[in-house]
């Protein structure tokens, strides 16, 4: 019979469905798990209204940017995004009433665009093979060029990384007594830097790992090194290990949680369970969490969760899946 | 000699080449190497005061050495040094 902890339901009752942001299962992943000792968890980010961990970061920056008095009713809000993130602010902005208007790399799933879209949001494509990037120029120059807009800048807010110190990590403990790794994907740090610091102030001998995309050479579209973007809310001091991962590993293991485990997610989270197995394989006991960052729905045109591998090489070489 | 990838940004300071053999027991000693084997490298890599620059990032094997023990995390010749730009993601 199964623990009462791990059947207790979704559900609570909430005021409009911005209220609903967080409170995801927490599921054991008994399959995948390396060894008897260790136990393995995955944080279903994608349980999120929007799909994915972007909602508690988009909720944060606009209810603190509303807190400040930085943002005026009615005001376009600007965001570069690889998609996720311009997603959880169009739901959020369409119920505030904000315009909003995303820079997104021209190379994400046709998804994304349809999702921004439905809510209302409008997008202007920065070239694919500049990366995310290319989205950060473009919409700082944007934001410089134009005082009209209020841009929440995910990479340089700490309202990013607060959403997760007050809410993805104290989730995490309430669950779980102890943890002895926590794994997240590094995209713009928020995930990491805010679950770190939590998770550390409870035990300092947890241990943070970053999983990153290693990005293909096809997105690598810099003209020097010096084009390089770290993300201000970003402190390497805070992570004791950090682990680039190629896309091919990613969808073989965004594969492997749907076939081993029923776990239909993005491919990002195919990564960082890599990572996370990695991690685990490499303890004699304890508990392991990382984070699906979204569902697998907004991926299905790439053919990732039908196609075999051996089909995918030109999509994985290209694609921005991050 | 263990082998430096090189990402497409800093290929034509090595020629072209996509991989190169260097020497060296740790990361700061390979790079050098490298830098010293092409030397249009040498100011991509490295700031003034000899700290690898910022948006620089080395990984020892797919392991970012700033995480590890940085310049001076050692390598073994089957090692693989791969160098890629700082990318945000997100």
């Amino acid at each position: 019979m199964l623990d009462p902890m791990l059947q207790r339901p979704c559900g609570g009752k909430y005021s409009d469905i911005v209220a609903a942001i967080g409170q995801t299962p927490l599921v054991e992943l008994k399959r995948l798990s390396p060894k008897p000792g260790v136990r393995l968890y995955a944080k279903l980010e994608n349980y999120n209204p929007t799909g994915s961990v972007k909602d508690r970061v988009a909720r944060s920056m606009i209810e603190d940017a509303e807190a400040r008095g930085a943002i005026r009713p009615g005001q376009t809000i600007l965001e570069p995004t690889s998609g996720n993130t311009g997603i959880s602010l169009g739901m959020i902005c369409s119920r505030k009433g904000y315009p909003l208007k995303v820079v997104m790399p021209d190379n994400v799933t046709e998804e994304r665009t349809a999702l921004l879209r439905m809510y209302g949001a409008e997008i202007v494509y920065s070239p694919g093979a500049q990366g995310s990037n290319g989205a950060v120029a473009m919409a700082l120059e944007m934001a410089e060029k134009d005082a009209s807009y209020y841009m929440p800048y995910q990479y340089g807010n700490e309202a990013n990384p607060r959403a997760h110190y007050d809410g993805t990590a104290v989730e995490i403990l309430e669950e779980l007594d102890d943890i002895a790794a926590f794994v997240g994907g590094l995209g713009t740090g928020g995930t990491l830097m805010g679950c770190a610091r939590r998770l550390k102030e409870e035990d300092p001998d947890t241990l943070i790992v970053a999983a990153e995309p290693l990005q293909g050479e096809l997105v690598q579209g810099l003209r020097s090194l010096e084009d390089g973007y770290i993300p201000p809310i970003l402190d390497v001091s805070l992570l004791d290990r950090k682990i680039f991962v190629s896309n091919r590993d990613a969808v073989v293991w965004t594969k492997k949680l749907l076939a081993e485990e029923g776990l239909f997610v993005g491919v990002s989270s195919g990564a960082i369970a890599s990572i996370a197995v990695r991690a685990a394989s490499e303890l004699d006991e304890g508990n392991v969490v990382f984070i699906v960052a979204d569902d697998g729905w907004k991926y299905l045109s790439s053919g990732v969760y039908t196609k075999p591998i051996e089909e995918l090489e030109g999509t994985i070489e290209s694609a921005s899946f991050w | 000699m263990s082998t430096v990838k090189i990402p497409p940004v800093l290929r034509p300071s090595t020629g072209g080449e996509r991989e190169v053999a260097a020497e060296g027991s740790n990361v700061g000693e390979v790079l050098r190497s490298l830098a010293d084997a092409h030397p249009d490298t040498a100011h991509q890599l490295f700031g003034e005061d000899g700290s690898l620059n910022r948006y620089v990032n080395v990984y020892l094997n797919d392991e970012d050495v700033r995480v590890l023990d940085g310049l001076d995390t050692p390598v073994r010749p089957e090692d693989t040094l791969v160098i890629l730009p700082a990318m945000a993601g997100g």
